[in-house]
């Protein structure tokens, strides 16, 4: 415009807000990382003094001893610590398989409306809140496992695991099956007039292909049963010990923050442990989101 | 004229094989799910009726409705999307209509990852710190809505920016030759062309927050408070909590109390992703570029 150039009072009132509204656009569009760094400063504001004075760090992750109220109290969190990963492994070990497998069904052996139709039960099974795979935890897989396998209690590693995987699936297939469809189809292409089969140009070309989108959807899914909290509270049976079988129960990092924080006063040493723990997961969560994201980079500089 | 080979009679045997190996694992996943939202709603929806939506929880929340708890949740609802769609939407327009390809456009979508994959009970910690105690909140339906309107908000961004973009680029620079300045553009070019999407993604944004849990448990929602909340800054009972605090802490509850809020919940959700759904469809025969 070459008003901005010339006299200024030939500015009209649509040029002032113009720019108004860019520094206002500009302030809402960074407010993401306001909003992830302040989600950091304020767990570090309430966890550091525990870190910096009462935090034995050999203790806290070495020790199975989570006794917060006891007189002397303990905060190891090896328990709690191998209770999220054993959790968090069994779901990724069995939902891994089949969300690839039900990527490369929707991506590669499904047309049309077929492919349209399972791509949206697949969404809406994403959709499905946390607290109510929980429930299902708890009242529906709960009585199964006791009658399946003839235990005591049906809640622990099992149970959680496998609503965890169920829950993961569905972001897993999905991501993975966006990088099978963002594969070139010039290669399939190529190797078609190679005279390959649909599978065969699968197994050689599109997976090894999407080798590295098929990473990050099962990093994601790795990030989101670490940081599951609701359907790990009820599914997991909720004692810290170090699983010694799929049946035990076990306590996940997220779950004891949900289960004691409300009986914490603020300030004390018991809820800056807590808030401790939310720096452990907002690192580790964040950590596998940068890794994925750059994997994903590495892929759209790659072609 | 072409007879079929050894290898090709095999190759199309693995190849019809491997369809049903596939197809088997997709139905995995699939068919579990359908069976126990089948339980769910076996046993839930006897116990549904215009008194359970209407009438309060009565005898220490064995009997009853759950009236309180479906207006807190609306409430939350209303007051973080007041507090997400300004901030998402503008926050998308200038990620698809302003940000140039630099460090700083990196580090907000790096940002905007992150922020979605922060467990939630994380984002329930970051609202204590914040909105709770920094801000002086108090536990209140501000401090619950306000953390929730932060951890949904990647659900907005994700799908504004997406149908910003969905926008031809010919359009813009059709009202840029004719003098428009660049905000009258988003203004009445641009953003009337994206609407049904940005529309789709607030009701997202909404499946999620009606079922989020962990973030409102110390921020704002109560176990039991059998009456309406009066203003922002009062704390309320929500769906979501509500069928933790049932399943989990109250004794002697009656089997089809929390099958019944679980099938209520879950409904509300997917009637949401349902009509994003079909906007979407709709949406894709219309468009008229």
């Amino acid at each position: 415009m070459r008003v901005e150039h010339g006299d200024p009072d030939a500015r009209t009132i649509e040029w002032y807000v113009d720019k108004l509204m860019a520094s206002v656009i500009f302030l809402a569009g960074i407010s993401a990382i306001i909003f992830i760094v302040g989600i950091f400063g304020f767990i570090a504001k309430e966890g550091f003094a525990f870190v910096l004075d009462t935090m034995d760090v050999g203790q806290f992750f070495t020790s199975v001893q989570w006794r917060p109220t006891s007189e002397t109290p303990q905060y190891g969190a090896l328990a709690l610590l191998v209770g999220t990963a054993s959790v968090t492994g069994l779901a990724v070990a069995t939902a891994v398989p089949f969300s690839l497998g039900a990527a490369i069904y929707i991506a590669e052996f499904s047309r049309g409306s077929h492919r349209e139709g399972l791509k949206v039960l697949i969404e809406l099974l994403a959709a499905i809140p946390s607290v109510v795979w929980g429930f299902i935890g708890l009242s529906v897989l709960n009585p199964l496992i006791i009658e399946w396998f003839d235990v005591p209690i049906g809640l622990g590693v099992l149970n959680a695991g496998v609503i965890l995987g169920l829950m993961a699936a569905p972001i897993m297939t999905t991501i993975a099956e966006d990088a099978l469809r963002a594969f070139p189809d010039s290669h399939r292409e190529a190797a078609e007039a190679m005279g390959a089969t649909r599978w065969q140009i699968i197994w050689h070309v599109v997976l090894p292909g999407a080798k590295k989108g098929l990473t990050a959807a099962v990093l994601l899914g790795v990030g989101r049963g670490f940081g599951e909290t609701m359907a790990v509270l009820m599914a997991s049976g909720h004692a810290v010990q170090i699983p010694g079988d799929v049946f035990d129960s076990v306590r996940a990092l997220t779950a004891t923050i949900a289960a004691e924080l409300g009986e914490t006063a603020a300030g004390s040493e018991h809820y800056q442990a807590l808030f401790t723990l939310g720096i452990v997961l907002f690192v580790i969560t964040f950590a596998i989101n940068l890794t994925a994201d750059l994997i994903v980079r590495g892929v759209r500089k790659g072609d | 004229m072409f007879e079929a080979t050894k290898l090709n009679e095999r190759n199309a045997r693995v190849e019809t094989g491997m369809k049903l190996v596939y197809l088997t694992m997709t139905l995995m996943l699939i068919v579990p799910v359908l069976l126990v939202l089948g339980v769910l709603i076996q046993k839930g929806a006897p116990i549904l009726s215009w008194e359970f939506l209407t009438q309060i929880p009565l005898k220490g929340m064995t009997e009853g409705g759950v009236f309180p708890a479906l207006v807190g949740t609306l409430a939350l609802v209303l007051v973080a999307l007041a507090a997400s769609v300004p901030v998402g939407v503008a926050s998308a327009i200038y990620l698809s209509e302003y940000a140039a390809d630099t460090w700083l456009t990196r580090l907000v979508n790096l940002a905007i990852i992150n922020l979605a994959g922060v467990p939630s009970i994380v984002h329930a910690l970051f609202g204590v710190g914040a909105f709770v105690l920094f801000f002086g909140f108090g536990t209140s339906i501000l401090a619950a809505s306000l953390t929730l309107a932060v951890m949904t908000l990647p659900v907005v961004i994700v799908s504004t920016r997406e149908s910003l973009q969905a926008v031809p680029h010919s359009f813009r620079e059709a009202c840029w030759t004719m003098g428009a300045t660049r905000w009258q553009t988003i203004r009445r070019v641009v953003l009337p062309n994206a609407v049904s999407g940005i529309l789709t993604g607030i009701i997202l944004e909404v499946s999620r927050t009606v079922g989020e849990t962990a973030p409102i448990m110390f921020t704002g929602a109560a176990f039991f408070l059998p009456f309406l909340p009066e203003s922002v800054f009062d704390q309320t009972m929500a769906m979501s909590l509500h069928l933790f605090v049932i399943s989990t802490q109250v004794p002697d509850v009656p089997e089809a109390l929390p099958y019944g809020v679980a099938l209520l919940l879950i409904s509300m959700v997917l009637i949401m992703n349902a009509t994003t759904v079909a906007f979407r469809v709709a949406l894709r025969r219309r468009k008229r570029w």
